[in-house]
C-alpha cells in the first residue's frame, strides 16, 4: 500500500467526536481509559448551552470541517434544549448523536433519569464540569454575583439542588454543596460515574 | 445607559420624563420609575397613558435589545421588576376606569415544567397592552386548562416551556381540546426557548411566539382578527 493509500485508509478509520466543551474532561477520561488512539475530540464552546440556538449551527460548521478528514464523525451533545434543531442538522448530515434530552439524563442512565423525571421536577442539577464553573456558567451567567436579589427569580419554584457526580472529587462535592447553599436550594448528590457516555464513546 | 442619581425627575417636563423612564425602565430602576409614575399621575396623565407610553414604550425598547443580543435575561428581568413597580401604583387606577379589556388570555406553563420567567414576561406585557390576564402559574396538567377555559371563557390560551421534555405536553392539551369540540374557541398561542415556528405548526397552535413582544402583536392580531370573524369564539 503506498503512501497516500495509506493516508486514506487511516482517514477512513478515524473517528471524530464533536462535543460540548462541559464534556471535554469526561470524554478525554474514557478515551485514556479504552486506549482509543483513533478517536479526535473537538470541543464546542461550553458556553453554548447559554444560547442554545446557536448550538445547531455551530455544530453542523464542526461537522462540515471534518468531513474530509474523519471516516467517522458522531456528536457529544444530547438535544441541549435546542427543541430538535440539532436532530434535523444530525439527520440532514447523517451523524449520531447521544441520546436523551440533556446530559443530566445521560449521565443518570435514560430510564432511571425519565423516572425521576416526576419527582425531580423542583431540582436543579450540576455535574461535574457545572459544580466546577458554577460560578462563570451559572452565577454570573443568570446576574446573579451582580444582582443577586434575582434568586427568586430565577429559582423560587426550585427546592433542591443535586449534584450529578461523575467523580469522586471531595472538592468538588464541596463546591457543589457551597452552590446549594448560594441558591438557597437543599443539598443532594448522586454518584452516576460516566453513564450514558461511557458506552457512548467506549463503542467508537 | 443615564446615571438617574443625578437627575431630578420633578424638573423635567412631560417628553423628558417619558425618555427619562425609558431609560431608567432600561436600568431596571425601580424606585425612579415608581416616582416617575407618580409625578405622571400627580401632572394629571390617565393611568392607560403613563402606562403606555411610559411604561410599555420603555418595555418594548428593552424587548428589541433583548432580541438583538444587547440585553440578556438578568438586564430583562431587572427591567421587569422596575415596570412591575409601575404597573403596581396604576393597576387600581386602571381598574376604577372602567374600560374594558382588550381581550382574554389563560397563561400557564405546561405540566413538569416550573421555568416561569418567559411566561411572566408574556403575563406583563400582555396586561400593559390592556389584556386581561388570568394567570395559571407553574406546572399544569390539561385539566387546569380546562377549567379555567371554562371558567373564564377567554380569547386566547397561551402555554409556555422551557424545557425539551416538556414541549411536548402542548400537544396533549391541543388534542384535548380537539377531541372535546373546544379547539376552534380559542386562540392557542405557544413559546418558550427550545420552541419554534414549526414545532407550533406540528402540534396545531395558532401561533408560536418567540418572545413576549411578539405575544402581544399576535395576541392583538387575533382579536382584531375575531371582531372581524365573529364566529371564531363562543365567547
Amino acid at each position: 500500500m503506498g503512501v497516500v493509500e495509506a493516508a486514506a485508509l487511516a482517514a477512513r478509520q478515524s473517528v471524530m467526536i464533536i462535543a460540548c466543551g462541559a464534556l471535554a474532561r469526561e470524554i478525554l477520561a474514557i478515551k485514556r481509559m479504552n486506549d482509543m488512539e483513533h478517536v479526535s475530540l473537538n470541543c464546542l464552546p461550553a458556553e453554548l448551552h447559554n444560547r442554545p440556538e446557536r448550538i445547531a449551527g455551530a455544530v453542523q460548521d464542526a461537522i462540515i470541517r471534518a468531513r474530509p478528514n474523519y471516516g467517522h464523525i458522531v456528536v457529544a451533545y444530547a438535544d441541549c434544549g435546542t427543541g430538535g434543531a440539532l436532530d434535523k442538522v444530525l439527520e440532514a448530515e447523517n451523524v449520531e448523536r447521544l441520546e436523551g434530552p440533556h446530559c443530566y439524563a445521560f449521565y443518570s442512565g435514560l430510564d432511571n433519569f425519565f423516572d425521576l423525571g416526576e419527582r425531580d421536577i423542583d431540582t436543579f442539577y450540576l455535574t461535574d464540569f457545572l459544580a466546577r464553573h458554577f460560578d462563570k456558567l451559572v452565577y454570573a451567567a443568570l446576574g446573579l454575583d451582580r444582582h443577586p436579589e434575582l434568586r427568586d427569580e430565577y429559582f423560587r419554584h426550585y427546592s433542591r439542588l443535586v449534584y450529578l457526580a461523575q467523580t469522586e472529587d471531595p472538592e468538588l462535592r464541596a463546591k457543589a454543596q457551597h452552590a446549594a447553599e448560594r441558591l438557597c436550594l437543599k443539598f443532594e448528590m448522586r454518584h452516576t460515574g460516566y453513564g450514558g457516555l461511557q458506552s457512548f464513546i467506549a463503542a467508537l | 445607559m443615564t446615571d438617574s442619581d443625578e437627575i431630578d425627575l420633578n424638573a423635567l417636563g412631560n417628553d423628558e420624563l417619558v425618555a427619562q423612564m425609558h431609560d431608567d425602565l432600561y436600568d431596571g430602576l425601580k424606585e425612579e420609575i415608581e416616582e416617575g409614575v407618580n409625578i405622571l399621575l400627580g401632572r394629571g396623565w390617565e393611568p392607560y397613558q403613563v402606562l403606555t407610553d411610559a411604561l410599555v414604550e420603555g418595555m418594548r425598547i428593552v424587548g428589541i435589545d433583548f432580541r438583538d443580543g444587547i440585553l440578556f435575561v438578568p438586564e430583562v428581568l431587572l427591567s421587569a421588576g422596575a415596570m412591575k413597580g409601575g404597573m403596581t401604583i396604576l393597576r387600581p387606577l386602571l381598574a376604577e376606569t372602567g374600560a374594558p379589556p382588550v381581550g382574554k388570555i389563560v397563561i400557564g406553563t405546561v405540566k413538569g415544567d416550573i421555568h416561569d420567567i418567559g411566561k411572566n414576561l408574556v403575563s406583563m406585557m400582555m396586561e400593559g397592552a390592556g389584556f386581561e390576564v388570568i394567570d395559571l402559574g407553574i406546572n399544569n396538567p390539561v385539566e387546569n386548562y380546562l377549567e379555567a377555559l371554562e371558567e373564564h371563557k377567554p380569547d386566547i390560551l397561551g402555554m409556555s416551556a422551557l424545557l425539551t421534555t416538556t414541549m411536548p405536553y402542548m400537544k396533549t392539551v391541543i388534542e384535548t381540546l380537539q377531541d372535546k369540540g373546544l379547539r376552534d374557541d380559542y386562540f392557542v398561542m405557544v413559546g418558550g426557548a427550545p420552541l419554534s415556528e414549526e414545532f407550533g405548526k406540528a402540534i396545531g397552535a395558532d401561533a408560536y411566539c418567540r418572545d413576549a413582544a411578539v405575544s402581544v402583536d399576535t395576541a392583538k392580531e387575533f382579536m382584531e382578527r375575531k371582531r372581524n370573524q365573529p364566529s371564531k369564539t363562543s365567547s
